[in-house]
């Protein structure tokens, strides 16, 4: 794909390649990578550059026998020994979910189990477990309808998966990404003619600015 | 082997040399599962891997573990390696850099493995070119050495120290909007030169 006009904030860029995210905004910056060849190329220079501070980097001296030991163990495990090929080739991976959502939501949207919210909008809730500080949901608006407006309380992300909306930034449609700075605010409307798909990584709750908003705040729990 | 362990010894050996030693060790190793280039691999990889463990926080037993099943990796991943995705440094920084998520971070390094995957999966041409490895290494290396020290700086401790924006941010006693700012510019720096080149 490469009609994405909306993509990821450099310094969000640099922070994905040293693993500074969190698992819900590593979820979606990959999703959008995988979707984008720009920002793919992006996290893929920021990598080298990584390498090559670790080639001027200090070294620790490890352990005397710590090469040995290593080879011991390949040695005893054989099926790691002889593991020593590439990936199995997929011809295709298919679906219109992007891969890394795949094990998250399934490969395909129309699968997905919506719960309705309000009128207009649906909501997918995206289970990450353990004790993640970030959330990932999903929405699904109606044409014509108001993505739920809110005052940024930390980090968000939005990836649009079909469909497109419009707010001041712009129009969002497939494969792109709305990475916000913490103080920016937006009105974004679904455009005619489908719903819209999104996923949204959220640092924490935030605060929903209307009284319809407000009272949708306890059930989309964002 | 031996010839190529000469040069490695070479501290005036150019980085562009490095590189092009360490792919072909990694070939060997890939290739053939030669020890001999593996243990070249490990002398050079694994006692930066120890340090940046120990540099994220790890003591000095996890630090030798992690480093083991990071090496561990390499061995059983290198025939993945492929050259055109950049220096075999770059790569071996993912491995360490995805252990360490999955040791230390709230997070899984799933996601950076399935967009690994993808690309493999949708990469079937495979360019070797050997100057355009080089060109693209030589903007690496000048790019670094050009950034200016408070730069430079912050990258190190997001890359290797595994600082997070907000723990730079507090070390360095600046704003986190600083922060944000010179890590854009030292990738601005890199994106420069290697436009010039693509
Ligand atoms: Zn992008």
């Amino acid at each position: 794909m490469s009609n994405v006009s909306h993509h990821l904030d450099e310094a969000t860029i640099m922070r994905y390649a040293a693993g500074d995210l969190d698992e819900a905004f590593t979820v979606i910056v990959a999703a959008h990578i995988a979707m984008c060849d720009q920002c793919r190329q992006a996290v893929h220079d920021a990598e080298q550059l990584a390498g090559g501070l670790l080639d001027v980097a200090e070294t620790e001296a490890v352990s005397d026998d710590a090469f040995a030991n290593l080879m011991a163990a390949i040695d005893e495990k054989p099926e790691l020994a002889s593991n020593v090929h590439p990936f199995p080739k997929r011809n295709k991976i298919s679906g219109d979910v992007p891969f890394p959502l795949q094990r998250l939501i399934g490969s395909e949207l129309d699968q997905i189990q919506w719960k309705k919210v309000a009128p207009g909008i649906s909501k997918h809730a995206i289970d990450l477990g353990g004790d993640s500080s970030s959330s990932l949901f999903m929405l699904n608006i109606a044409e014509g309808h108001a993505v739920p407006e809110h005052g940024h309380g930390g980090m968000e992300m939005t990836l649009i998966l079909s469909g497109s909306y419009t707010d001041r930034y712009g129009q969002f449609a497939k494969g792109d990404i709305a990475d916000l700075d913490e103080h920016e605010e937006h009105q974004p409307i679904v455009d005619a003619g489908a719903p819209c798909i999104c996923i949204v990584a959220t640092e924490k709750p935030t605060k929903f600015k209307g009284i319809v908003e407000r009272l949708l705040q306890p059930i989309i729990g964002i | 082997m031996r010839a190529a362990l000469r040069l490695v010894s070479n501290t005036e050996s150019s980085a562009i040399e490095l590189a092009k030693q360490h792919r072909e060790w990694i070939a060997l190793v890939g290739g053939n599962q030669d020890r001999a280039a593996f243990q070249s691999l490990f002398q050079y990889f694994a006692p930066r891997i120890k340090a940046m463990m120990l540099k994220a926080g790890m003591n000095v037993m996890q630090s030798e573990d992690l480093m083991q099943d990071v090496m561990m990796t390499v061995w059983r991943k290198s025939a993945q390696y492929s050259p055109d995705r950049g220096t075999v440094s770059a790569w071996i920084f993912t491995i360490a850099r995805n252990a360490r998520i999955d040791l230390l971070r709230k997070a899984s390094s799933r996601p950076y493995d399935d967009v690994y995957e993808l690309e493999i999966a949708a990469d079937d041409k495979s360019s070797d070119d050997e100057v355009l490895q080089s060109e693209r290494h030589e903007c690496v290396s000048e790019a670094l050495s050009e950034l200016p020290k408070d730069q430079r700086k912050v990258i190190e401790l997001a890359f290797i120290a595994d600082l997070s924006q907000s723990e730079i941010a507090k070390k360095l006693d600046l704003p986190i909007g600083t922060v944000k700012s010179r890590m854009r510019l030292a990738y601005g720096k890199l994106k420069g030169k290697l436009e010039a080149v693509r």
